[in-house]
C-alpha cells in the first residue's frame, strides 16, 4: 500500500519511530514499544534535572502496533518520559496514543497547572479528527488527568466518553483484559522507596546549587580577624560547620525522603528536624568534629542545621504523592516564623562568639 | 502514608450525589467508596486537595480548595501574592517532572 505523506513536514524523523500508519484524516507516526539506549539516557538526565524543561515529544495523533477504527485511544502529556513509558507499556497492543501539549511536564503536574486539561484534550481531538480515526467514541485517559479535565465537559464538546484509566502505565494491560476495570491497587497512587529514591536528585541538586554562598558565608565569619580574614581560623573552624551544613542538606534533602515512614510525625518539618538534631548529634559526638567543643557554636550548631533539615524536607511535600495545600499551609505558618527565629538567634550567637574571640567581651 | 490530620478543605454533600461513581473513579487516595448506591467518604485525612474528584463531580456534590501541597509554590504565593502553582519554570529549580 502506498504511504501517505505527512502533514507536519519534519526534517528529523524521531529515532522512536517505526514509519508511519495510514489513517482517513492522514498518516500518522507509528511508535515503537522498545526503548533504544538514547530513550535511557535521556530518563536518566531528567531524572536528574538536566534538561527536563524541554524533554519533549511533538503533540498530536500516534499509532501503536496495527491500529483499526474498533481500537483504544490512549491519552496522554508531551513529557517525553510519560510518553515513553506508556509507548512501552503498550508493547504487543494495537492502539492510538493522543498527546496533549503540556509544555513537556507530566500528567499530574500538567494537570495541576492547567495545560493538560479540559480545552486542550477537546482541541487535540479535533486537531486530530479523532472521529474519523475511530469508530467508537471512548477515550482513555490517566486516572491523575482527573485533576485537570472534566469529563462530562468533554463529552458534551466532543461526543467522546472519557475514561479514567488506572495511575500508573503499567497497569495497562491488565486493565484492558479486565473489561476496562480498575481494581483499587490500580486506582492508588503508591509512593514506595524507590518512588521517593529517584526524586531526591531534584531535592539535592537544587540545594547544592546554594551550597557555595552557605560555605562562602561560614568561611569568612570564621576567617574574619582583627588583623583580617585570616585563611588558618576560616578553615580549621570552618571546615566542622561546613561539614554540618553538608549533612544538614542531605538530612533533609535524602534521609528524609527516602526514610519517610519511618520518622515519626506527620509533619514534614518535623521529620526532617529530627534527621536533623540527630545529624549534628552524630556528627559532633561520633565523628568528633573536634573544633565544635565550644559551647557557642555548639548551641548555633543544634539550632541552625537542624532548622535548616527541617526547611529542606518540608521542600519534598512538592514531590510527595500525599500532601495537600492546607497541611503546607499550616507547616510553614508554624515552621516560618521558628526559622527565621533560629537564623536570628544563631546570627547573634556567632556575634558573641567572634566578640568573646576577638576579646572584646 | 498519611499528611497532617483534620487540614483538608474537602466537603462532600451526599443530598446531592446521584451514585454515578466519577469522584471513586478519580480519587487517588480511595477517600470515596460506594455504599448503597452513594459516594460515601472513606477516610478524610487521606485527601490531598487534588481537586480531581470536584472537577468531575456533575451535580456539585462536591467542593474542595483545590491546590499544590508544595512548600516552594507557597513560599512563592506568599511573596508575590498569587495563587501558589508550582510554575516553576522562571526559576532554576524545577519542581515537577
Amino acid at each position: 500500500m502506498q504511504m501517505q505523506t505527512l502533514k507536519f513536514v519534519k526534517k528529523e524523523v524521531p529515532s522512536w519511530t517505526t514509519g508511519t500508519v495510514a489513517t482517513p484524516a492522514g498518516a500518522v507516526y507509528r511508535v515503537s514499544s522498545a526503548w533504544t539506549s538514547a530513550d535511557y539516557r535521556g530518563m536518566i538526565k531528567s531524572r536528574s534535572g538536566a534538561f527536563r524543561m524541554n524533554y519533549a515529544v511533538t503533540p498530536g495523533l500516534y499509532a501503536v502496533g496495527d491500529p483499526t477504527k474498533d481500537s483504544d485511544v490512549f491519552v496522554t502529556a508531551n513529557y517525553k518520559l510519560t510518553f515513553d513509558l506508556l509507548r512501552r507499556e503498550l508493547k504487543g497492543m494495537n492502539a492510538w496514543i493522543l498527546v496533549l501539549d503540556t509544555r513537556s511536564i507530566n500528567v499530574w503536574c500538567a494537570a495541576g497547572k492547567g495545560t493538560f486539561s479540559t480545552d486542550e484534550l477537546v482541541k487535540r481531538i479535533a486537531e486530530a479528527k479523532l472521529e474519523m480515526v475511530v469508530g467508537h467514541r471512548r477515550i482513555i485517559l490517566p486516572q491523575l488527568g482527573a485533576v485537570g479535565v472534566n469529563a462530562s465537559k468533554v463529552q458534551k464538546n466532543t461526543g467522546f466518553r472519557v475514561s479514567f484509566g488506572p495511575v500508573q502505565a503499567r497497569d495497562i494491560p491488565a486493565y484492558v483484559q479486565a473489561g476496562y476495570k480498575k481494581t483499587e491497587e490500580m486506582s492508588t497512587i503508591r509512593f514506595s522507596m524507590l518512588d521517593r529514591m529517584v526524586l531526591t536528585p531534584m531535592e539535592i541538586n537544587p540545594a547544592m546549587k546554594k551550597f557555595p554562598w552557605v560555605a562562602g558565608g561560614i568561611l569568612i565569619v570564621f576567617g574574619l580577624q582583627p588583623q583580617g580574614l585570616l585563611f588558618q581560623p576560616a578553615w580549621s573552624q570552618g571546615l566542622p560547620f561546613l561539614v554540618l551544613a553538608l549533612l544538614a542538606v542531605l538530612a533533609g534533602a535524602f534521609v528524609t525522603p527516602v526514610l519517610l515512614p519511618f520518622i515519626p510525625f506527620r509533619s514534614f518539618a518535623l521529620k526532617g528536624w529530627i534527621v536533623g538534631v540527630l545529624s549534628v548529634f552524630a556528627a559532633t559526638r561520633y565523628v568528633e568534629l573536634s573544633t565544635v567543643r565550644d559551647m557557642i557554636l555548639l548551641i548555633v550548631s543544634y539550632l541552625l542545621f537542624p532548622a535548616l533539615s527541617s526547611y529542606i524536607a518540608l521542600q519534598f511535600t512538592g514531590s510527595t504523592t500525599f500532601t495537600g495545600m492546607s497541611g503546607v499551609k499550616k507547616e510553614l505558618k508554624i515552621g516560618i516564623p521558628l526559622y527565621i527565629g533560629a537564623a536570628s538567634i544563631s546570627m547573634i550567637l556567632m556575634l558573641v562568639f567572634k566578640l568573646k574571640e576577638w576579646r572584646v567581651v | 502514608m498519611k499528611y497532617l490530620a483534620n487540614v483538608t478543605t474537602l466537603q462532600y454533600s451526599l443530598d446531592k450525589c446521584t451514585g454515578c461513581g466519577r469522584c471513586v473513579e478519580v480519587c487517588p487516595q480511595r477517600v470515596f467508596e460506594m455504599r448503597d448506591k452513594r459516594a460515601a467518604i472513606t477516610d478524610r485525612d487521606r485527601c490531598m486537595e487534588c481537586g480531581a474528584c470536584a472537577m468531575n463531580c456533575e451535580f456539585g456534590a462536591i467542593t474542595v480548595n483545590a491546590g499544590v501541597g508544595c512548600a516552594a509554590a507557597i513560599i512563592n504565593s506568599m511573596v508575590t501574592g498569587g495563587p501558589p502553582s508550582c510554575d516553576c519554570s522562571n526559576t532554576s529549580a524545577g519542581c515537577c517532572g
